[in-house]
C-alpha cells in the first residue's frame, strides 16, 4: 500500500462557512400495494450532517436505515412508494427534484457505497471501466485523463498494482477489494457527502479494519460528510461523532457517541448494548437479550412501537391511555430521546429526568 | 449416553485433510491442482466442553466441522468419536453415529424445508432413527422438545416461513437436540440474527448444554461470541489451526501475530476504548488456499515477521504454556516485546504485491477459489 495522496484532490466547497451538507427534515416513506395496508417504512425522521462529520444510522434489520438512504439518494421507485418531508443537500431540495438533476448529482456531489460489493459492481464490465464511467460523466475528462485518474482512485483506496486490477472483473476480486472499488468510484468526484450503507457486513474482522480505517481517514482528509448505516454498535463507536438509534421507522434516540455508550436512555439502545458479547469484558457473565423480536411491533400510533418487548414499559407507553404519541424530545444537551420511561442513571440530575418521566 | 466417564475426550481430530480437486477441461476432466481448504488439523473435545473455532471466511472452519460428520469427505487423517474412527465407517453404522453427532446451520431458513410443518421438521428425525416409541411417544417429545427451546405448542402446525429468523434457529437447535446427541456442531449458529436476537440464542444453547450434557464444536467468526461460549478456542488461518488456548488465556494474551491481529480488529462497543485500543492492520487479503505460501502461511501478512525461518520453515503447535500451543517461531519473543512489529504499508512494501501470491500468472485458477473465499452473507 503506497501512502494515501489524498491532498492531491481537493474537496470542493468542503467547510464551507460550517452549514450542515445534509438536512433531512420530516422524512417519510411509505410503501403502498393495491389491495393491502400501507406501510410506513420512515416516519418523520430529522437529522443534519457537517462537512467532515459523522454520523451513524443504527438499527436492526428492518428499522428503516437501508429505506431512509435509499430516499435520500432518490433511488426509491417512484411507483407504489411516497416519499414526504424535506431532504436538502446544500440548501438544495432533493423530495421531487427531476430525475435529470438527481442524476447530477448522484456520483458528483453525493455518493453511496453499498452493502454487498459483488451484487453491486456490473459482473460482466471490468472494474477499470465501472470506475472510469462516473468520471467520463461528471468530471468530463478524455478517455486517457480518466484512465489515469482511475489508477490513482484504486492506488488511493489501498488495492495494490491498480493499472492491472482496472482490466480485471469483478468475480477476480476478493471482497475486501470490491468493496474497496466500490469506495473508489464513490470517491472518484469527491463528494460532498458519502453514505455508507453497511459497508463492512459481509467482509471479514481484518478487512473490516482496513476498511473503517480507509473511510475514518478520508473523512479526516477531505471534509467529506460521512453517513455511516450500520447494525454494529463496535463500528459505530469508534467512527461516529454523532448517533441517532432507529426502531420501526423511526429516530427513538439521538446523542453523542461517548454519552450514547456511557449512558444509554432508550432501553431498547441500552437492550441492544447488554446484549452484545464484549471481548474486553469478564467472561461467564449471562448475557441479557431483549425479549422477543423486531417483528413484535406495535404502530406508533398506538403508542410506543417497543413498548412490547420493553422491560420499562407501562400503561402510558400506549396513546390510548396517555393521550398522545411518544414525541422525540430535548433529553439534555445534545441529546433527543423519544421514551416516556428511560434508563435512569444515579449521576443525571434528578429535575430533568423526573419531568421527562411525569409528561 | 456417557459410557465411560473417562479422560479421553470425546472427538479427537488427528492431521485432517480435506482438500478439493480444481478440474479444468471441456471434454476430460484434469485436475490441475487442489484446494487446500483443511490441511492437517489436530484437535480434542473433551466431554461437556465447548470448543470454539474462529478464523476468516475461506480458512477452512466450516469444512473442518462438516468432515467431522463426513458430510464432506476428508482426504486424510483421523477422526476419532468417541473411541470409535468416524473416517473408516460406511453404511448403517455411520448411520447410526451420525445420531449421536448432530449439526445446526448457518441460515436457519435454508436449512428448514419450507413444505414441511414443525410437528414434521421435528419429528422426522425421531423417526428415521426409531426413537421416541411410536405416535403417542413422538408427539410427547416433540412438544418437551418445543418446550426446552422456548417455543409454544402453537407452533407445530406452522411452517418456517412464519418465524422469525430467532424462532427459526430455534427449531434448527430443537431438531438437533432431538436424538438426544452427545455433540453438537453449530457452524455460525447466531450470524445470521439480529443482535437482540443473538443473545437469546447463545443463553438457550449455554442452558442445553448446561442441561443436557452436550459438547459442543462452535464455528463462528465473531471473536466476541466465542469467547462468551467457549471453554478452548482455536485459531484457524488457511486450512490449520495457529493458535490453541483455554478462552480466557488467549483472549488475555494471544502469541500468535495472526491471533493478534484479529483480536485488535474487532470493534468494541465503547468510544473511549475504542480511542486507545492498539489496531494491528493487516496487509492485503487471504492468500489464496490452492497454493498457500511456503514456510508459516502467515509470513506474507505478518508484522513481526523476520527475515530467518519464517519464509521457508514450517512452524508447529508449540505448547508455551498450559493447554496453550502456539505454532510460531518467535512466539516467545514477540510476547517478551523483543521484536517490534511493523505497519501494513512496510509488510506490503517488502513482500511485494503479497495480497495475491499465487494467482498472478495464472489469474483464472484463482478466480476459481475466490469463488470459494466470497464472503459470509449477512440476512
Amino acid at each position: 500500500m503506497s501512502p494515501l495522496t489524498i491532498e492531491e484532490l481537493p474537496p470542493r466547497d468542503a467547510g464551507q462557512d460550517g452549514r450542515p451538507v445534509l438536512e433531512v427534515e420530516d422524512l417519510s416513506v411509505t410503501f403502498t400495494r393495491r389491495g393491502e395496508q400501507p406501510t410506513r417504512a420512515v416516519d418523520g425522521v430529522s437529522f443534519s450532517v457537517a462537512p467532515g462529520e459523522t454520523v451513524g444510522l443504527v438499527g436492526e434489520s428492518g428499522c428503516g436505515k437501508s429505506v431512509t438512504s435509499l430516499a435520500i439518494m432518490g433511488l426509491l421507485p417512484r411507483r407504489g412508494v411516497e416519499v414526504g418531508g424535506s431532504v436538502r443537500l446544500h440548501g438544495q431540495e432533493l423530495i421531487g427534484a427531476p430525475d435529470r438533476e438527481l442524476r447530477g448529482l448522484r456520483g458528483a456531489d453525493m455518493a453511496m457505497v453499498f452493502q454487498d460489493p459483488l451484487s453491486s459492481l456490473n459482473p460482466t464490465v471490468p472494474i477499470g471501466v465501472q470506475v472510469t464511467e462516473v468520471l467520463l460523466e461528471h468530471r468530463e475528462m478524455s478517455k486517457k485523463d480518466a484512465v489515469a485518474e482511475a489508477t490513482r482512485l484504486l492506488d488511493r483506496v489501498g488495492i495494490p498494482d491498480p493499472s492491472r486490477r482496472l482490466k480485471e472483473y469483478p468475480h477476480q476480486l476478493s471482497g475486501g477489494m470490491r468493496q474497496r472499488a466500490l469506495i473508489a468510484m464513490a470517491l472518484a468526484c469527491s463528494p460532498r457527502l458519502l453514505i455508507a450503507d453497511e459497508p463492512t457486513t459481509a467482509l471479514d474482522v481484518t478487512i473490516q479494519a482496513q476498511i473503517l480505517e480507509l473511510l475514518r481517514e478520508l473523512v479526516v482528509d477531505t471534509g467529506t460528510a460521512l453517513v455511516m448505516i450500520t447494525h454494529d454498535l463496535g463500528v459505530v463507536a469508534g467512527l461516529c461523532d454523532r448517533v441517532h438509534v432507529m426502531y420501526s421507522g423511526r429516530i427513538i434516540e439521538s446523542a453523542d457517541r461517548h454519552d450514547l455508550f456511557a449512558r444509554p436512555r432508550q432501553p431498547y439502545t441500552g437492550g441492544l448494548l447488554a446484549s452484545v458479547p464484549r471481548l474486553d469484558g469478564a467472561r461467564g457473565a449471562p448475557l441479557h437479550p431483549i425479549r422477543g423480536s423486531a417483528r413484535d411491533v406495535i404502530p406508533w400510533a398506538e403508542g410506543c412501537a417497543f413498548a412490547p418487548r420493553c422491560d420499562n414499559a407501562q400503561d402510558d407507553c400506549l396513546t390510548e391511555v396517555a393521550g398522545s404519541t411518544v414525541p422525540l424530545e430535548y433529553d439534555g444537551p445534545g441529546r433527543e430521546l423519544r421514551c416516556r420511561h428511560p434508563l435512569e442513571y444515579p449521576r443525571t440530575p434528578a429535575g430533568a429526568t423526573a419531568s421527562g418521566a411525569a409528561r | 449416553m456417557t459410557a465411560v466417564p473417562s479422560a479421553e475426550p470425546l472427538l479427537r481430530v488427528e492431521g485432517l485433510q480435506v482438500h478439493f480437486p480444481i478440474k479444468r477441461g471441456v471434454f476430460v476432466d484434469r485436475t490441475v491442482g487442489h484446494v487446500r481448504a483443511v490441511d492437517g488439523v489436530d484437535l480434542a473435545i473433551d466431554r461437556g466442553t465447548t470448543y470454539g473455532l474462529v478464523g476468516e471466511s475461506g480458512c477452512g472452519k466450516s469444512t473442518l466441522g462438516r468432515a467431522v460428520l463426513r458430510l464432506v469427505e476428508p482426504t486424510g487423517g483421523r477422526v476419532v468419536f468417541d473411541g470409535t474412527d468416524v473416517s473408516t465407517l460406511s453404511g448403517e453404522p455411520l448411520r447410526t453415529l451420525r445420531r449421536r453427532m448432530q449439526m445446526v446451520f448457518q441460515d436457519p431458513l435454508g436449512s428448514l424445508d419450507p413444505r414441511q410443518n414443525v410437528e414434521s421438521l421435528l419429528s422426522e428425525p425421531l423417526l428415521a432413527h426409531g426413537m421416541g416409541g411410536g405416535r403417542q411417544g413422538v408427539a410427547t417429545r416433540i412438544r418437551t422438545l418445543l418446550d426446552a427451546v422456548g417455543l409454544p405448542s402453537a407452533a407445530l402446525r406452522r411452517y418456517p416461513h412464519e418465524f422469525s429468523g430467532g424462532q427459526r434457529q430455534r427449531i434448527g437447535i430443537a431438531r438437533a437436540i432431538s436424538l438426544e446427541p452427545d455433540l453438537l456442531i453449530a457452524d455460525e449458529p447466531v450470524s445470521a440474527l439480529d443482535v437482540s436476537v443473538q443473545a437469546q440464542v447463545v443463553n438457550l444453547l449455554e442452558e442445553l448444554q448446561e442441561r443436557l450434557g452436550l459438547t459442543y464444536l462452535v464455528i463462528a467468526h465473531d471473536l466476541a461470541v466465542v469467547r462468551h461460549i467457549s471453554d478452548v478456542v482455536g485459531v484457524m488461518y488457511l486450512g490449520s489451526l495457529v493458535e490453541q488456548a483455554p478462552s480466557d488465556v488467549l483472549y488475555e494474551q494471544p502469541l500468535h501475530p495472526y491471533s493478534r491481529a484479529l483480536m485488535s480488529a474487532v470493534p468494541v462497543p465503547d468510544p473511549v476504548v475504542e480511542a486507545d485500543r492498539e489496531r494491528i492492520l493487516l496487509a492485503g487479503d487471504l492468500p489464496s488456499p490452492a497454493n498457500p505460501p511456503s514456510g508459516c502461511r502467515f509470513h506474507t501478512r505478518c508484522p513481526w515477521r523476520q527475515e530467518t525461518r519464517c519464509d521457508d520453515e514450517v512452524p508447529v503447535l508449540r505448547e508455551l504454556g498450559p493447554g496453550h500451543l502456539v505454532s510460531c517461531h518467535w512466539a516467545e519473543e514477540i510476547r517478551d516485546g523483543l521484536l517490534a512489529p511493523r505497519s501494513a504499508e512496510e509488510v506490503a512494501a517488502t513482500q511485494g504485491v503479497s495480497v495475491r501470491p499465487t494467482g498472478a500468472d495464472n489469474p483464472e485458477s484463482d478466480a476459481l477459489v475466490q469463488g470459494l473465499d466470497a464472503p459470509i452473507e449477512r440476512t
